[in-house]
């Protein structure tokens, strides 16, 4: 019965009866129902997306408008740089940009993308903290911004080499965005918020679209013969390959940026000596770990072998064992490579490219080595 | 002549005198999806029955094959290690894992026949 109750509280997205007519299986994840792959398989999904074009419905996530009660978008920009270690004030109109919501320990509360639409920014955030983030954002800048929860829209991603053609058909502004670039379009006629950004490290875009003109978009998307449905295990396997963090796996709030290798996302405006330094929750830890270096950092794992080195298994600096040095927080196979990847923390030490470690698997200790990320090179219109 | 039967945890056992060759049934490899991974126990191992015998791995997860019956380990299927899709377009041919030398013809009275699984599995 309690199983009855759990499936019966599970949200669901405005493309869920879409998801159950393709044949989706339906997992819970962060209280939706959602599709973790289609009759096509995870395998299949993730090489398509690399060598087509994939749609993904992440309408779980959250959406927020931060409306400048002055009018003026940079007062809500230096607003928010209260909260996150990015210049927020420098996002261009029609730009976006990588950020992180930290807390007083220097740990990061949530990871998260920030556009200028030009009056207002337009926030996306982890689903499975969609609702602290808001109470966040309601408790820190109420005074200088209204916080517009846009529950009533769905967000569709659109990723791979043909997702500029099938995207070009429907909206004639998409093919001129680059990489980052963010803003209001019409997209069959919808009014969309589209960004040319993604979670796969391939080039394409996510689309902000009403919930209730979701099902008509997502389906004539994926008339086009080169889309497919993507479930949410190969967004899982494309993001690891691009070397992307997964929010509550290998970054929270026992991370800070620097320790987490996110330190290209803090500019230098934000850093010691910077125009506008500190200022944010954690400013005095994390401005430390870039001026003093952090004692771990996260690295990205080439298992030797073909086992899968899955989250959680122990690193270890030799064969022999001992104490463990690290923690895998993210690993499994690899459709593109054909192979096993991984990353985790390990002493700052021992995270040189190359580095031999060993991490323990069914308590054997198989051998993998420190290396570069992304793991598969990203293809983003720059 | 050869018995197959089956387990609640989804294993095949085709039985031939007192060995018995054993994979994962066509049900199991449905639902784990793209196999890309198999470990398969040593040869000579002696194994207790319901124990963690074999892995068998798909892009999101591992699952741990255990041992129907106890026995030791005679011949393992290298075929299945290089090549893991076979699980998924072979399961109950030629994507069988290993045999073994039955100990306790007892224990087979647990399993279940064909008609049996396929309840288990409706």
């Amino acid at each position: 019965m309690l199983a009855r109750d759990d499936q019966d509280s599970l949200k669901r997205t405005p493309l869920h009866g879409l998801h159950v007519s393709l044949g989706g299986k339906m997992v819970p994840f962060a209280g939706y129902d959602m599709p973790v792959q289609y009759p096509a398989g995870v395998l299949k999904e993730h090489l398509h997306t690399r060598s087509s074009a994939g749609l993904f419905d992440v309408s779980h996530m959250g959406q927020i408008a931060l409306r400048p009660k002055s009018g003026k978008v940079e007062d809500a920009a230096r607003a928010l740089e209260r909260l996150v270690p990015q210049d927020i004030v420098a996002v261009a109109p029609g730009r976006q940009r990588y950020a992180q919501f930290t807390n007083a320990d220097g740990g990061i509360l949530d990871d998260l993308m920030v556009a200028n639409f030009g009056d207002h920014l337009f926030l996306v955030v982890n689903a499975a903290c969609k609702t602290a983030d808001e109470a966040h954002l309601r408790a820190h800048l109420s005074d200088d911004c209204i916080i517009d929860s846009l529950a009533e829209r769905a967000l569709i991603a659109l990723q791979g080499p043909k997702a500029e053609a099938a995207l070009a058909k429907l909206c004639a502004e998409s093919p001129g965005m680059k990489f980052m670039d963010a803003g209001p379009h019409k997209v069959d006629g919808i009014a969309c918020f589209v960004s040319r950004s993604g979670y796969t490290g391939e080039d394409g875009f996510e689309i902000s679209v009403p919930a209730a003109d979701a099902e008509r978009l997502a389906k004539t998307l994926l008339d086009n013969p080169d889309v497919l449905p993507i479930g949410l295990g190969a967004r899982d396997s494309l993001r690891l390959e691009a070397g992307l963090c997964l929010y509550g796996h290998d970054i929270d709030t026992a991370t800070t940026p620097v320790e987490a290798a996110l330190e290209w996302s803090v500019q230098k405006s934000r850093r010691t000596g910077g125009a506008r330094a500190g200022g944010f929750p954690g400013a005095k830890q994390i401005l430390a770990h870039f001026d003093q270096g952090a004692s771990r950092r996260r690295v990205g794992l080439r298992p030797e072998g073909r086992a899968p080195v899955r989250e959680g298994a122990l690193l270890f600096a030799d064969a022999t064992g001992g104490q463990p040095i690290g923690k895998v927080t993210s690993g499994g196979f690899g459709p593109s490579l054909n192979a096993p990847v991984a990353m985790g923390y390990v002493p700052t030490a021992l995270s040189a490219l190359d580095t031999k470690l060993f991490a323990e698997v069914r308590g054997q200790l198989l051998p993998l080595t420190v290396a570069a990320m992304p793991f598969v090179k990203n293809t983003y219109k720059r | 002549m050869t018995t197959t039967l089956y387990t609640s945890d989804h294993e095949w056992l085709a039985i031939d005198g007192d060995v018995a060759t054993v994979g994962i049934t066509d049900y199991a490899q449905s639902q784990l999806g793209d196999v890309v991974f198999v470990e398969l126990p040593k040869v000579g191992r002696a194994l207790k029955k319901a124990e963690a015998a074999a892995v068998v791995e798909s892009v999101k997860a591992a699952s741990d094959v255990y041992a129907p019956i106890s026995g030791e380990v005679l011949e393992v299927n290298e075929a299945v290690v290089a090549e893991p899709a076979l699980v998924n377009s072979d399961a109950g041919g030629k994507a069988w894992f290993f045999k073994i030398k039955i100990t306790d013809k007892s224990e087979l009275g647990g399993l279940m026949d064909e008609a049996a699984y396929k309840a288990h599995t409706a």
